[in-house]
C-alpha cells in the first residue's frame, strides 16, 4: 500500500516537473526599464508570439531601480531574464562577467550586419571592449539627450522684442550654450499668462546618473575627455580636468545658478518632464525618448513645442547618448528562443513597425528612410542629435567610475563647494584609484 | 519518570529544544558576520571573477583616512543626534500632554501615531512635494509665517537646509514612537506617588523632576536606544528625499556603504565598512545598555 502511494506520488512529480519543463520552453521574459517605449515592446511583441509560438512575459523595473535591479540579477546569475534591454554603460561589464552572451556567429550565421544600424548605437550599445567588432547586443533603443523648447513663448512678439532688446540676437533655438544660458535667464522668474515661469529644467539628480547625463552634455562641449584617447586609463589629467573641462562644468553651474527652476536640486527624467508638461519652463533638457509624449501632450504639444540637438560649446558639438541595446542573457534556459527573438528583432520591418509604435529604431534603413525626418516635429532634432553623440565610460567598473562623477559634479554645481577645477581635480584623483584597482594603470 | 521522556535526558531535550534555534542563529547572524570580516580583509568583488587576494589591512585603512567616509559619519552624527533630541523633546511632551484625561483623549492619540504607521519610502516621496519651492505646503508655512518667499529657498537643494530636512522628516515620523514609550512610562506610575508627594506639599515642578522624570526614565533611555539604532542604518526616507544631496551633504553612512556593496561591488571594501559600523553601534549600544540597567537599578 504504501509502496504504491509512493509510486503515485513519484509519478505525479515528474509529470508535474515534465509539465513545468514543457511550459518554461514556451515562454520568455525580457527585462527592460518601466517606461513608454516598454509599453510599445508589449505590442509589437504580440507579432512574435504569433510567429514562434512563444509567450512573451516582460519585467518592467523604474528607471530610479533599473540599474539596481537588473545588476543584481546578472551579478547573482539569476534566471529572471532571458533577454535584457540593458543600459549601454553596462556592456563592458556584463560581457567581461560572461552575463551576456557573444552574438558574432549568430549574426554571421543569420545575416544580420551591424552596418545597418547606426554606428554610434554599434559602438555604444553593442560593442565590447569599444571599437572592436565584439557584439554583445543588437542595438535596440537609440536614444539621446536633447532640448525641448516653448516655441509658442518664444513666438510671441513682446518677448522676441524684449530678448533682442538685451541680448542683441533674435530669440529662437540657440546657436550655442551660451545662448542657451541667455534664454535660460531671460525666463527666469518671468510673468507669463499670469503665472511665474523659469528657464531651463535640467538634470541635476543625486542618486543614480542623473547629473552625470546632464552635465557632460556642457562638458564635451567645451572640452572635457575622458583621457587621452591613445591612452584612457593611464593619462586622465589634463583631460578629464583640462581648462575646457572647467569652463564646462562652471558653465552647468551658471546655468543652474541662473535659470533652473527652484527646488531642481534633485532632478531627473521624470520630474523636467513634468515640469515642462506643467508649464513651469521655457526649456527642457531630456533624453529624446520623452518627445513622442510631449509632441502628444494636451497643454504643450503639437505647435507650441520645438525640438533641438544640444548647441555647441567652444570645442564643439556633442550630446550625451543614452539609449540600449537587446541581449541574451547567458544564463537563459531558453537560448534558441532568446536568439529567435534578436532574429525577428533585427529585420527591417519589424525595426519600422518599432518606430512606428512609439520605440526608437537604430536601424539605418528606418531613420534614413526618405521622410523619415518630416515624419515627426522631432525627427531631425534626432537625426541631428544621434550624429554628435558621446557616451560615459562602459568599462566593467563603470559605476565605480559613476558614482564619485556624481558626488563631485553635485557637490560643486548643487551645494556649490569648491571650485570646478577643485570638482575635476577630485574625479581624477577618484578615477585613477578606480584604474588602479582594475590593474589598467 | 520526569527526568526521562523516552530515554532521553534532559540535557538532550533541553539542546533539541534550543539547537534549531541556535543552528538558525549560526546561520543567518554568526556565519554570515564571521565571513564579512574574512571578506574584509580581500579585494573580492562579488560581480567579477577574478582571482580573490588577501590584501591585510589595506580596506581598513582606506576607509579610515577616506574624507568621504568622514563626511558621511558626521552626517550621520548629525542627523542622529538632532533626530533624537528632538524626538525625545517632542515624544515626551506629548506624552505628558496625552497623559491626560480630556475628552477625545484616544482620537487624538490615534491621530498623532499615524506618521510612523507609513512607509519610509512613501513619507520620503511625498515629502518631496512638502518641500517643492513652488507648490509644496511646508515653503507655503513658512512664507505665511515667517515672510519669507516660498520660491526663494529650497530645503532639499540648500546646503544649509538640506541636512535639516531629513531631521525634520524623521522627526515629523517617529515622534510619535517616543511618545507611545514615554505613554506606557508615565501610565506605569501609580497614582498613590502622586498622592503621597500632594500630602507633603511637594509642588507640580517637583513632583515632575523628582517623581515622573526619573520613573519615565528608563523607558526613554530604552526609546533612545531604539532610535539610535533605527536612525544608524537610516536608508530608505533620505534616498527618496534627498538621494544623498545635495553633494553629499545628507549621504548617510548606510546609503555609503551600499552604494560600496551593491553599485560599485567592491564587496571586500564594502565588508570593512560593514564590520567599522558594527563594532561602532556594538560598543556604543553596549555601553548604552549597562548605562540603562544603572538606571533601572535605582
Amino acid at each position: 500500500m504504501k509502496a504504491s502511494k509512493f509510486l503515485m506520488a513519484t509519478a505525479l512529480t515528474a509529470v508535474a516537473g515534465l509539465g513545468a519543463n514543457s511550459a518554461s520552453a514556451q515562454s520568455m521574459t525580457l527585462c527592460w526599464a518601466a517606461w513608454d517605449p516598454a509599453n510599445a515592446l508589449v505590442e509589437l511583441s504580440k507579432d512574435f508570439e504569433a510567429q514562434s509560438g512563444i509567450d512573451m512575459e516582460f519585467e518592467f523595473v523604474p528607471w530610479p531601480n533599473f540599474a539596481d535591479r537588473m545588476l543584481n540579477e546578472l551579478n547573482s546569475n539569476g534566471t529572471l531574464c532571458d533577454l535584457l534591454i540593458g543600459d549601454s554603460q553596462w556592456i563592458g561589464g556584463a560581457a567581461e562577467n560572461g552575463n551576456y552572451v557573444k552574438l558574432n556567429d549568430f549574426f554571421t550565421a543569420e545575416g544580420i550586419s551591424m552596418d545597418d544600424f547606426i554606428p554610434a548605437t554599434v559602438t555604444g550599445y553593442a560593442e565590447w571592449p569599444k571599437g572592436t567588432p565584439n557584439y554583445w547586443a543588437l542595438p535596440a533603443y537609440a536614444d539621446v539627450v536633447g532640448w525641448t523648447y516653448r516655441r509658442d513663448w518664444f513666438e510671441r512678439p513682446e518677448l522676441q522684442a524684449e530678448f533682442k532688446e538685451k541680448y542683441g540676437y533674435d530669440l529662437g533655438v540657440p546657436a550655442s550654450l551660451e545662448q542657451l544660458k541667455d534664454i535660460a535667464t531671460f525666463f527666469q522668474g518671468r510673468e507669463i499668462d499670469g503665472k511665474t515661469v523659469y528657464g531651463a529644467a535640467i538634470y541635476t539628480e543625486r542618486g543614480s546618473e542623473g547629473i552625470t547625463m546632464g552635465v557632460t552634455n556642457a562638458l564635451y562641449n567645451y572640452g572635457f575627455e575622458y583621457g587621452n584617447p591613445e591612452n584612457p586609463y593611464k593619462e586622465l589629467d589634463g583631460y578629464v580636468n583640462s581648462e575646457g573641462a572647467v569652463a564646462g562644468l562652471e558653465y552647468y553651474k551658471a546655468l543652474y545658478d541662473a535659470g533652473a527652476a527652484p527646488g531642481s536640486s534633485n532632478w531627473y527624467m521624470g520630474e523636467n518632464i513634468d515640469a515642462y508638461k506643467s508649464g513651469q519652463v521655457a526649456l527642457q533638457m531630456n533624453f529624446a525618448f520623452i518627445w513622442p509624449g510631449v509632441n502628444a501632450d494636451p497643454n504643450v504639444g503639437g505647435d507650441r513645442t520645438g525640438y533641438f540637438a544640444n548647441p555647441p560649446g567652444p570645442a564643439g558639438q556633442f550630446a550625451q547618448l543614452g539609449g540600449q541595446g537587446i541581449s541574451v542573457v547567458a544564463n537563459t534556459d531558453n537560448m534558441d528562443g532568446a536568439l529567435a527573438y534578436i532574429k525577428w528583432f533585427a529585420q527591417a520591418d519589424v525595426q519600422a513597425k518599432w518606430t512606428e509604435m512609439g520605440g526608437a529604431s537604430a536601424m539605418r534603413s528606418v531613420v534614413e528612410a526618405p521622410g523619415f525626418s518630416d515624419a515627426q516635429p522631432y525627427n531631425q532634432a534626432f537625426l541631428d542629435s544621434m550624429a554628435i553623440v558621446k557616451d560615459f565610460w562602459a568599462e566593467p567598473s563603470y559605476a565605480s567610475l559613476l558614482l564619485p562623477m556624481q558626488s563631485r559634479v553635485h557637490n560643486y554645481v548643487i551645494a556649490g563647494q569648491g571650485t570646478a577645477k577643485e570638482a575635476l581635480d577630485g574625479l581624477v584623483k577618484d578615477w585613477v584609484e578606480v584604474f588602479e584597482d582594475e590593474g589598467l594603470r | 519518570m520526569a527526568r526521562r521522556v523516552r530515554g532521553l535526558s534532559d540535557r538532550a531535550i533541553a539542546w533539541l529544544f534550543v539547537g534549531p534555534s541556535i543552528v538558525l542563529l549560526l546561520a543567518v547572524n554568526i556565519f554570515p558576520l564571521i565571513w564579512t570580516i574574512n571578506l574584509s580583509f580581500t579585494n573580492f568583488k562579488a560581480n567579477r571573477l577574478r582571482d580573490v587576494e588577501y590584501i591585510g589591512l589595506r580596506n581598513y585603512e582606506r576607509i579610515l583616512t577616506d574624507t568621504d567616509t568622514w563626511n558621511s559619519m558626521q552626517a550621520t552624527a548629525h542627523f542622529l543626534f538632532w533626530t533624537i533630541f528632538f524626538q525625545v523633546l517632542i515624544g515626551f511632551a506629548l506624552a505628558y500632554l496625552i497623559n491626560k484625561k480630556f475628552k477625545g483623549n484616544d482620537l487624538w492619540t490615534t491621530i498623532i501615531v499615524l506618521p510612523m504607521m507609513l512607509s519610509p519610502a512613501v513619507v520620503g516621496n511625498f515629502w518631496t512635494f512638502l518641500y517643492q519651492p513652488q507648490i509644496g505646503l511646508f515653503n507655503y508655512v513658512v512664507e505665511f509665517f515667517t515672510g519669507i518667499d516660498s520660491s526663494s529657498f529650497s530645503m532639499i537643494g540648500d546646503v544649509n537646509l538640506a541636512p535639516w530636512s531629513i531631521v525634520i522628516v524623521d522627526t515629523w515620523m517617529w515622534t510619535p514612537f517616543v511618545m507611545l514609550i514615554c505613554l506606557a512610562g508615565l501610565r506605569s506610575i501609580p497614582d498613590s506617588i502622586y498622592e503621597a508627594a500632594e500630602c507633603d506639599r511637594a509642588s507640580k515642578w517637583r513632583q515632575f523632576w523628582t517623581l515622573t522624570v526619573p520613573m519615565v526614565l528608563p523607558f526613554l533611555m530604552l526609546a533612545v536606544l531604539f532610535r539610535g539604532i533605527e536612525n544608524f542604518k537610516m536608508f530608505d526616507l533620505v534616498v527618496q528625499l534627498t538621494g544623498g544631496g545635495p553633494g553629499s551633504l545628507t549621504t548617510l553612512t548606510s546609503i555609503d556603504l551600499k552604494r560600496e556593496a551593491f553599485e560599485k561591488w567592491r564587496t571586500g571594501y564594502a565588508s570593512a565598512y560593514a564590520v567599522i559600523l558594527f563594532v561602532t553601534v556594538f560598543g556604543l549600544a553596549s555601553i548604552y545598555v549597562k548605562a540603562l540597567n544603572k538606571v533601572k537599578e535605582r
